[in-house]
């Protein structure tokens, strides 16, 4: 080590504490000075006013005293204000009232008994400071060796390096022994179902109908005006038996454009109807609600990491993290005229996963 | 009074105080325990009470959630609330988040814990961060304490998960939206992410397993590993006894305070007792995460302009600092590195924090024993690297309010993210500029002033006409705080015992270059003594 380190050992000289301290250990590229200023050691001690003057010692104690029983008076309190200041449902202010009162008590009673004991502590207890020596953290040599020694000793004894067969079975089966235990956590989740092909599929199929989040009323293409937009949802979505993943992959949002703004690629013609066109919820960057339509611009803004997409160019991304357009529901409507879908989703919806390709 | 009467002799001075002791001692040796650390030194200094902030906030969870416990119920069992908040009445919701809301509203004193828990959560993850900063801009992470300053990185990462995971669990929207980022990010990880989000979902997301495991998670695993680390970090801080700041009379050998018994502990308990004061004040005042107003979850409205827990903004806001297209499929499979690289990012840079003390240790080859603590200044390039780091930090934390600055300010989104892009890129290299330059300008000023003394603003005409300013001279222990540093030299290279120069050394001849080429020696006495001769 000493070698590579011009670590100023040329200088060293007789700085005493400067050499005491080089003594724990190589100071590596350290300039150790050898004319350093010297430690002056401590200044006089000066002692408080509590220490010189009985008037102000007393005060003190007063004070200290007095911010003790003002905890106590605080602890009541609270207890009162717990019985005071009952919850009452008819009136939703009781509660602030509650907390405000009970905690108000309990703060009370807590600063007092801490300001007193710090006031205590500066003001009137023996205030010299004390000295305690350091040691190396590194205990004695003699320590060290016996320590050696006695792993040593214990090979020794138990032929851990000699026994070579024993000693590596026990790994092996100390590396075992926990992977059953790793296995079954395989039960977290349900044991007969893969999360790729659970993510590929929503609850829309051709023809179910457009509803309105959360009500689930079906929509008529006649509702949809120009300009606006609705949140939907598949219908019977809200009788399934899990309804919330469901919606966390079937949540729909849909909006209706003026045709001629709609830049429809050939294999999506069908899509829209009448330029009311139905997109996922759900953003393709970590799957927040995409729901903030800017209707001038036909904009949507995911407001989690402000992720937009161009509804005007099959929502593709525009600015922010998200990579892939959301993908769009084809839909159509059936003979009463509601609006209803034409097949799922053709491609996985929500966060990008590693299987999707 | 004593009550016994077998041991009279025993008994016959100190009355009850002295018998117990000595029952106790008879069973317990006890009394070592008290010679050895009753009188321990602790040094004073407001820069460590930060550390005790932390502690003690951590108290006060422990306290106050294990007052919730007993309320809590960690089901997504769906109930229809029929709690004393109208607004939600009849609403179909999460068993958890109907008890989160009877704790509120039904429970007198019940929003006042949940608001005690949430405020000192946030306070024990600011307070970590703070300490953390005050042992990386004093050096007090260097030998011995390297390995404490690691557990304390551990726990303020565990912090973390207790917020995220106890933020998580009265599933009101905001926490499932969380939990849907959460969910995201874990899909985007290649190979296992997918699989990784079914098991913790247990299947699709939300599921209703989540809320159950992650309050195993927050009650059970995470609080034993934290006070398993605190132990540790504790026992640690006793075994190196603590820092101080360089001052006449300490040295490397010496530790300067006040004693356990009874100064520190009046001050530290009293100082318990005022951290506890605040946070209950702050509950009583502040409403904190009113998830009442939010609504149970449901993974479709929208909320903008929403918050996470400002320890979490920092990993949000990285996410929307990415660049658009960021994600591509090959070999037939996604990369996201739209999420990966934040994920990376931010690995990389726990890592460079957590493995600091022993980076900064190769490059000085220092191996002494640290006890004093270093004035910022006096280590410029360290000093530079933590602000570099802070300015990086502080990028990616204000990006998780980009929405906020945009609309307060009335700038666009675009342009703000764009701003904080060149802020987290650049910002770094400015502020270690800065802070460097900074450093040494004192440093030098240091210098003048040990060497010169203060001036005094006293003008003397001199008999040939000229006109001085009269310089104060600093008694010696002034001067002392200004010269008891150390400073480095860059390495030299020199071949080793086998006559090779090694790429490693090369390295770190290189990095020690860079951090220690600008040197400002401390005074030495034969400068002193000329700038005497000087006035
Ligand atoms: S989830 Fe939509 S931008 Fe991140």
């Amino acid at each position: 080590m000493a070698q590579d380190d011009n670590g100023g050992h040329e200088l060293t000289t007789a700085n005493s504490s400067a050499v005491e301290h080089a003594r724990a250990g190589d100071p590596g590229t350290a300039v150790i000075v050898q004319d350093a200023v010297p430690n002056p050691g401590f200044p006089t001690h000066r002692p408080r006013i509590t220490d010189i003057n009985p008037v102000k010692q007393r005060r003190a104690e007063r004070v200290v005293y007095t911010l003790f029983y003002l905890s106590i008076v605080g602890s009541i309190w609270a207890i009162a204000a717990y019985m005071m200041f009952p919850i009452e449902s008819s009136d939703p202010g009781s509660v602030r009232l509650n907390t405000l009162f009970i905690g108000l008590g309990i703060a009370l009673a807590l600063l007092a008994i801490g300001i007193g004991a710090v006031h205590w502590g500066k003001a009137l207890m023996y205030e010299q400071e004390g000295i305690d020596l350091r040691h190396p953290v590194r205990g004695s040599e003699v320590t060290i060796e016996r320590a050696v020694e006695i792993f040593q000793e214990a090979d020794q004894e138990s032929g851990f390096s000699r026994r070579t067969v024993v000693r590596n079975s026990l790994i092996g089966a100390l590396i075992a022994f926990p992977l059953p235990a790793i296995v079954l956590f395989r039960g977290l989740g349900p044991q007969n179902q893969n999360p790729v092909t659970l993510l590929s599929h929503t609850m829309w199929k051709a023809g179910t109908r457009l509803t309105r989040d959360p009500e689930g009323t079906p929509i008529k293409a006649t509702d949809v005006t120009l300009g606006s937009a609705f949140h939907v949802i598949p219908e019977g979505l809200n009788e399934t038996p899990d309804p919330l993943e469901e919606k966390a992959k079937a949540a729909v949002l849909l909006m209706r454009l003026n045709p001629a703004d709609l830049n429809v690629s050939p294999a999506r013609k069908t899509w829209n109807y009448n330029g009311i066109v139905a997109y996922s919820k759900i953003c393709t960057h970590v799957g927040c609600p995409v729901a903030l339509y800017e209707q001038q611009t036909h904009h949507l803004l995911c407001p989690c990491h402000q992720s937009q997409f161009d509804i005007t160019h099959e929502a593709k991304v525009i600015f922010g993290p998200a990579k892939r357009p959301l993908p769009q529901l084809p839909i159509t409507v059936d003979a009463e005229g509601y609006l209803v879908a034409r097949s799922d989703f053709t491609e996985p919806v929500g966060p990008s996963f590693w299987e999707r390709n | 009074m004593s009550t016994t009467t077998a041991a009279p002799r025993a008994a016959k001075k100190g009355g009850f105080t002295a018998a117990a002791a000595n029952y106790l001692e008879d069973r317990t040796s006890m009394s070592a325990a008290v010679r050895e650390f009753g009188r321990k030194i602790f040094p004073d200094h407001w820069s460590f009470l930060l550390g005790e902030v932390a502690l003690y906030s951590f108290i006060v969870i422990l306290l106050s959630g294990t007052f919730l416990t007993f309320f809590f119920q960690a089901s997504q069992a769906s109930v229809i609330y029929d709690g004393s908040f109208v607004p939600l009445k009849g609403v179909e919701m999460s068993s958890a988040m109907s008890s989160t809301l009877n704790i509120s509203f039904d429970i007198r004193g019940g929003l006042l814990m949940r608001q005690v828990h949430h405020w000192a959560a946030l306070l024990f993850v600011a307070s970590i961060g703070l300490h953390m900063l005050r042992i990386y801009f004093t050096g007090a992470f260097r030998k011995p304490r390297e390995l404490n300053w690691v557990i304390g990185f551990v726990l303020f990462i565990l912090a973390m998960a207790e917020g995220f995971t106890g933020y998580s669990l009265p599933d009101d929207l905001l926490s499932g939206n969380g939990l849907r980022i959460i969910d995201g990010l874990i899909k985007g990880i290649p190979l296992v992410g997918t699989w990784i989000s079914f098991l913790l979902f247990g299947g699709e997301f939300p599921g209703t397993a989540i809320v159950g495991r992650l309050y195993t998670l927050h009650i059970l695993l995470l609080p034993a590993l934290v006070l398993a680390m605190i132990a540790l970090h504790l026992l640690f801080v006793v075994v190196h006894k603590h820092t101080q700041y360089a001052g006449p009379g300490r040295t490397q050998e010496n530790v300067i305070g006040y004693p356990v018994l009874p100064v520190y502990a009046a001050k530290a308990g009293g100082f318990f007792f005022i951290v506890f004061g605040v946070v209950v004040l702050m509950a009583s005042f502040f409403t904190i995460n009113p998830i009442w107003n939010y609504g149970p979850y449901d993974p479709s409205p929208v909320s903008a302009g929403t918050q996470p827990d400002w320890y979490i903004g920092f990993a949000d806001g990285a996410l929307r600092l990415i660049p658009p297209g960021w994600e591509f499929v090959w070999l037939n499979h996604t990369w996201s590195f739209n999420i990966l690289t934040p994920l990376i990012v931010i690995g990389v840079f726990i890592v460079l924090v957590m493995f600091y003390p022993f980076i900064e240790s190769w490059i000085t080859g220092d191996r002494r024993e640290h006890h004093i603590l270093d004035r910022p200044r006096n280590a410029p390039t360290r000093t530079a690297i933590g602000a570099a780091g802070v300015t990086f930090y502080a990028g990616l934390w204000a990006a998780a309010s980009s929405d906020l600055i945009a609309t307060h300010f009335m700038l666009t989104i675009e342009g703000v993210i764009h701003a904080i892009q060149a802020i987290v890129v650049l910002g770094p290299f400015v502020a270690f500029f800065i802070a460097k330059r900074v450093c040494l300008a004192l440093q030098k000023k240091d210098r003048s002033i040990a060497l010169h003394g203060y001036e005094s603003g006293r003008i003397v005409r001199l008999p040939g006409g000229e006109y001085i300013e009269v310089h104060e001279r600093l008694d010696e222990y002034e001067r002392w705080r200004l010269v008891s540093f150390e400073s480095y030299q860059p390495l030299m290279l020199r071949p080793n015992s086998r006559g090779k120069i090694t790429v490693g050394q090369r390295v770190r001849a290189g990095i020690s270059r860079w951090f220690f080429e600008d040197r400002i020696a401390p005074v030495t006495m034969r400068e002193l003594e000329e700038g005497h001769g000087h006035h």
